[in-house]
């Protein structure tokens, strides 16, 4: 979403690359077009767009992305 | 009505098909005919379903595609926040055009207004649609909160008996719901793939017709000036009730003066002072949302102080009349801000793009902004009637 952006710097997303196997389900369960595929990893090309919301956490076969959001 | 019919058919007693010689005979006489045979006592039959089909999953209602005026008037209802939590549709398994053992499964929530939304953008598609149980809350949010999940779905597959009702093992879940369901233990506890279907329901003609790919735009959300727009009135619904203890409250704050306790003072002052409430109402639950990405900073709190203050400054100037000296006017203006701050932060709740975690950063650094504000302003208008 390019006309509303929340608070930059924020987010507690993390993508270990290491780990990522380049299966691409984040970029297809992202709303917010966070990651995109490079190669045979996903990257991280928007963070300040991440709202935490835990898509990828949750289909990441390989445990590679972490969100973790206070109480919310 | 669902399961209860496949009860009946999966205890071997063959009653549906008595029941369809029954509707056939009928359906000269009675202008919903074949629907005829599908009453019992205690049940109502749905007015969004046009027919019952027989599959090896047992009878399945067939839904319309296109809303009536019944389903209209009571989104306009439910918008405005009225019977919210009771406007569900019984989880299970629905029709809608002419499924067959190839259609497609498309996953949904048991929230009617999500119901009729998946159904009115289906068009003239032919599928099953499979309703979890979310307590009457949408995709999104019910992922988020744990009912739109992987238990859940895997639960819903096998009591519906989907495997009867379709040859292939694939299910479309929209992406919003990824948020509570993980594809890969999906399939390993229902055997069913989990391909992921684009944002909106709207969608899904073209993703279907493009072999269940979903471009970039489909996978992203929006928030458009209407979608901000149709959310406002269940805003303002819900302040409304802490609105008018409020208001009761100034009532009797703007009493106090000289003379101790004066009923016309209270009386006077009240109304505008309520009239203040009104405009910082207006402008946090209402305005802010709706020029949100006109109003420059990012944090929502600091857009409801800018409208707010705006606004404030325009009714006072109308007001000023009636109000006594700079300390009430400023009373005023702080008060109808902090409101306008307060609600706007609200706001956070509602959007599709705020994080917990900013949302936790603007909390902690305005909620003592706008007490500050609340507690000087009191202050103010108090001092000012003397």
């Amino acid at each position: 979403m390019e006309d509303l952006r929340y608070l930059d710097d924020v987010s507690t997303l993390v993508l270990d690359k290491e780990k990522c196997i380049g299966c691409s389900l984040c970029t297809e369960v992202c709303p917010q077009a966070v990651f995109e595929m490079q190669g045979e990893k996903a990257h991280i090309v928007d963070f300040n767009a991440c709202m935490e919301c835990g898509a990828c956490v949750n289909n990441c076969p390989s445990k590679a992305i972490s969100v973790s959001p206070g109480v919310g | 009505m669902v399961q209860k019919g496949q009860k009946i058919s999966s205890s071997g007693i063959n009653i549906m098909s008595s029941m369809d010689e029954m509707a056939s005979s009928c359906s000269t006489q009675t202008p919903d005919g074949p629907m005829k045979g599908y009453e019992k006592p205690g049940y109502k039959l749905c007015t969004y379903v046009s027919k019952f089909i027989h599959t090896d999953a047992g009878p399945i209602p067939i839904i319309n595609h296109k809303l009536k005026k019944d389903d209209l008037f009571s989104t306009f209802y439910v918008r405005w926040g009225i019977m919210r939590y009771s406007y569900t549709v019984a989880p299970g398994l629905y029709g809608i055009g002419k499924p067959d053992k190839n259609s497609e499964v498309l996953v949904t929530a048991n929230f009617k207004l999500t119901f009729d939304h998946l159904r009115k953008g289906l068009g003239d598609i032919n599928a099953w649609i499979l309703v979890l149980d979310t307590k009457g809350i949408n995709v999104w949010c019910a992922a988020g909160k744990g009912t739109f999940s992987t238990r859940e779905l895997v639960k819903r597959i096998k009591d519906t008996s989907l495997f009867k009702a379709v040859d292939h093992k694939r299910v479309i879940v929209p992406q919003l719901g990824a948020t509570g369901v993980s594809a890969r233990d999906v399939k390993k506890q229902s055997g069913f793939r989990v391909v992921y279907g684009p944002v909106r329901a709207n969608d899904i003609p073209a993703f279907l017709r493009n072999n269940l790919k979903a471009d970039k735009k489909m996978r992203q959300v929006t928030f458009t000036m209407y979608e901000r727009f149709i959310l406002t009135p269940v805003e303002i619904q819900m302040v409304l009730k802490p609105a008018l203890i409020i208001a009761l409250a100034l009532f009797v704050l703007s009493g106090f003066g000289p003379g101790v306790f004066s009923f016309s003072e209270a009386w006077e002052r009240g109304i505008v002072s309520s009239i203040a409430l009104v405009a910082g109402i207006f402008s946090g639950a209402f305005v802010t949302p709706l020029l949100l990405p006109f109003v420059p900073p990012k944090e929502f709190a600091l857009k409801g102080i800018i409208c707010g203050s705006i606004l404030a400054i325009l009714v006072l100037v109308l007001m000023s009349a009636s109000i006594n000296g700079i300390a009430g006017f400023l009373a005023l203006f702080l008060f109808s801000v902090a409101i306008s701050s307060y609600l706007a932060m609200n706001f956070t709740g509602t959007t599709p793009f705020t994080s917990p975690s900013g949302v936790e950063k603007e909390m902690k650094r305005y909620i003592p902004v706008q007490l500050i504000a609340l507690v000087v302003s009191t202050g103010l208008w108090v001092y000012s009637a003397f």
